[in-house]
């Protein structure tokens, strides 16, 4: 029987991690390079800032962009508070008892969920229940709905991370339950608090199913709430599903790809300024 | 003044505190010694009520402080908490600036008027002689300072919700000599206006500075008396073999 050195040993492990490692950074960077590679060529100033045309065919995106930013921002406005307050909840209200079991495991089941049930739902009881119609928002509630387990998960988890000392001080110096949560906890707990949000927005943004049955796929200047919407992702599906026109679909994904690229960079730089202020 | 009588306390079955019956008088040092486990810190922690936040915990007997209850169910727990500070075993500062760390308490108790903090603030660092140090500084980031200057502004940020009795739970215990001189060098200065209360591992942290000294063992307060009587002739026997180091 021959025996591998220990030191041979380590060396594999090292190079199988970094295989594994590159591999996963090698997807993303091949994505990315694929879709610029088609789509780039269509990038231009009247791309971004023309009304569609012959459905997709001709003109620009700048009705999607809009929709996008609009149901994207407007999930995120309603599911931020509801799902760091029902953090808050679990965290420093319930004692670890059942209750905050049966809710994370809620949550959890939730946040598993196709997508699609999500978008079926709000067609039902958004769009036609409560007669909001296609309109970005039915999508915004909709998306706040399917972002909403995301962002009670990682905010429950950044607040539980808050060391208990903190809780101590501020109650040995008279502080109450609210004075803790508003001017110890949660300033502590902002940075993972707001990598929830990120990942919200992140899933918000690029969604298809949920949105193409809620917010519809007007490709119409939204004016207010009450306006259908076609987002850039439900564009890119109709663009390429149907056969309409490629390079425009690509010319779509890029900007997508910009734009998600664009708000991680800023949020990530935000988060940086928040914890390198006091650490 | 801290008075207990018959104080038992109870972590669901486990009896940690028993019997004990203590007078700690008003602007001394008072420390409690003992080995890990003994109660001690349980002890302090009776007297701002800190033990409430741990489930299944069971008091009974009085204590009184200036001859008030402070566990009738009437009390106002968060004014008890003012009066009667607490500073913990690692100098916990909030990830704040060193003046929202010291305004913290204050703010809390409704003083917003930022000329009113800054004095406060001011005359906080000022009792433990962070002042000179640390003015022009006060909007840095508290946890770039040293341990024993985090330690000290724990101790500022205690004075400045204007407490009457300090309870310190082992506050050198994280700390290098040279720093535990000048911690224990404030507490001789403050104790000319505030009653401490200290819980030490070290016994001759509690000879050099303490005025009474009380000893317990397994729950119970075996001896409490003057520290030189203590430290030079102490009545009980299991007193005299731990201070001679013979457990613990």
């Amino acid at each position: 029987m021959f025996k591998i050195k220990p030191k041979t040993t380590q060396i594999i492990a090292y190079s199988v991690l970094l295989a594994l490692t590159f591999i996963t950074i090698a997807v993303l960077v091949f994505i990315i390079l694929f879709i610029f590679k088609n789509g780039i060529r269509e990038l231009s100033w009247s791309f971004l800032t023309q009304p569609t045309k012959e459905m997709g065919k001709e003109g620009g995106i700048l009705p999607s962009i809009v929709g996008t930013l609009l149901v994207t921002l407007f999930s995120i406005i309603i599911a931020t508070p509801i799902g760091v307050g029902s953090a808050i909840y679990l965290t420093e209200y319930t004692k670890g008892g059942a209750i905050r079991r049966i809710i994370s495991f809620g949550a959890d089941c939730l946040a598993g969920m196709p997508s699609i049930i999500f978008g079926l739902f709000g067609f039902i009881f958004f769009v036609i229940m409560l007669k909001m119609g296609w309109s970005i928002l039915s999508g915004g509630l909709t998306l706040a709905i399917m972002i909403l387990p995301t962002i009670i998960r990682t905010s429950e988890e950044a607040i539980k991370s808050v060391p208990n000392a903190y809780r101590e001080i501020s109650y040995s110096l008279g502080g109450g339950k609210l004075d803790t949560i508003i001017k110890i906890v949660l300033p502590t707990a902002l940075p993972g608090i707001l990598t929830g949000v990120i990942l919200g927005i992140g899933r918000a943004i690029s969604e298809t199913a949920a949105v193409i049955f809620t917010a519809g796929s007007s490709l119409n200047m939204p004016t207010s709430l009450f306006s259908s919407t076609r987002t850039l992702a439900v564009h890119f599906y109709i663009l390429a599903r149907e056969g309409i026109s490629m390079p425009k679909a690509y010319g779509t994904a890029t900007v997508l790809i910009i734009i998600i690229l664009l708000i991680n960079f800023i949020a990530y730089r935000l988060m940086h300024k928040f914890i390198s202020k006091y650490y | 003044m801290i008075k207990t009588t018959n104080l038992n306390l109870f972590y669901k079955d486990f009896h940690a505190l028993k019997n004990i019956n203590l007078t700690i008088k008003e602007k001394l040092i008072t420390a409690m010694i003992g080995p890990s486990g003994c109660g001690k810190s349980t002890l302090l922690r009776v007297f701002n009520r800190m033990n409430d936040l741990v489930e299944g915990t069971r008091i009974t007997g009085d204590i009184l402080i200036n001859d008030e209850n402070i566990y009738c169910p009437a009390c106002d727990l968060t004014a008890l908490r003012k009066r009667v500070g607490m500073v913990f075993q690692r100098p916990n500062v909030f990830p704040l600036s060193i003046f929202d760390n010291v305004s913290y308490g204050p703010k809390v108790w409704g003083i917003s008027n930022k000329k009113n903090l800054s004095e406060i603030v001011e005359k906080s660092l000022k009792a433990v002689n962070l002042l000179d140090e640390l003015k022009g500084q006060l909007k840095q980031p508290a946890l770039t300072l040293s341990l024993e200057k985090q330690q000290r502004l724990c101790i500022a940020r205690l004075l400045a919700v204007e407490p009457e009795i300090l309870l310190m739970d082992e506050p050198c215990s994280a700390l290098d000599p040279i720093s535990t001189a000048k911690i224990e060098g404030l507490m001789v200065e403050l104790k000319n206006k505030y009653t401490i209360v200290i819980v030490t591992h070290n016994m001759q942290q509690a000879a050099r500075i303490a005025d009474e000294v009380g000893f317990m063992l397994l729950g119970e307060l075996i001896e409490f008396d003057k520290t030189s009587k203590i430290f030079t002739n102490p009545a009980d026997e299991k007193t005299a073999n731990y201070i001679s180091g013979r457990f613990g």
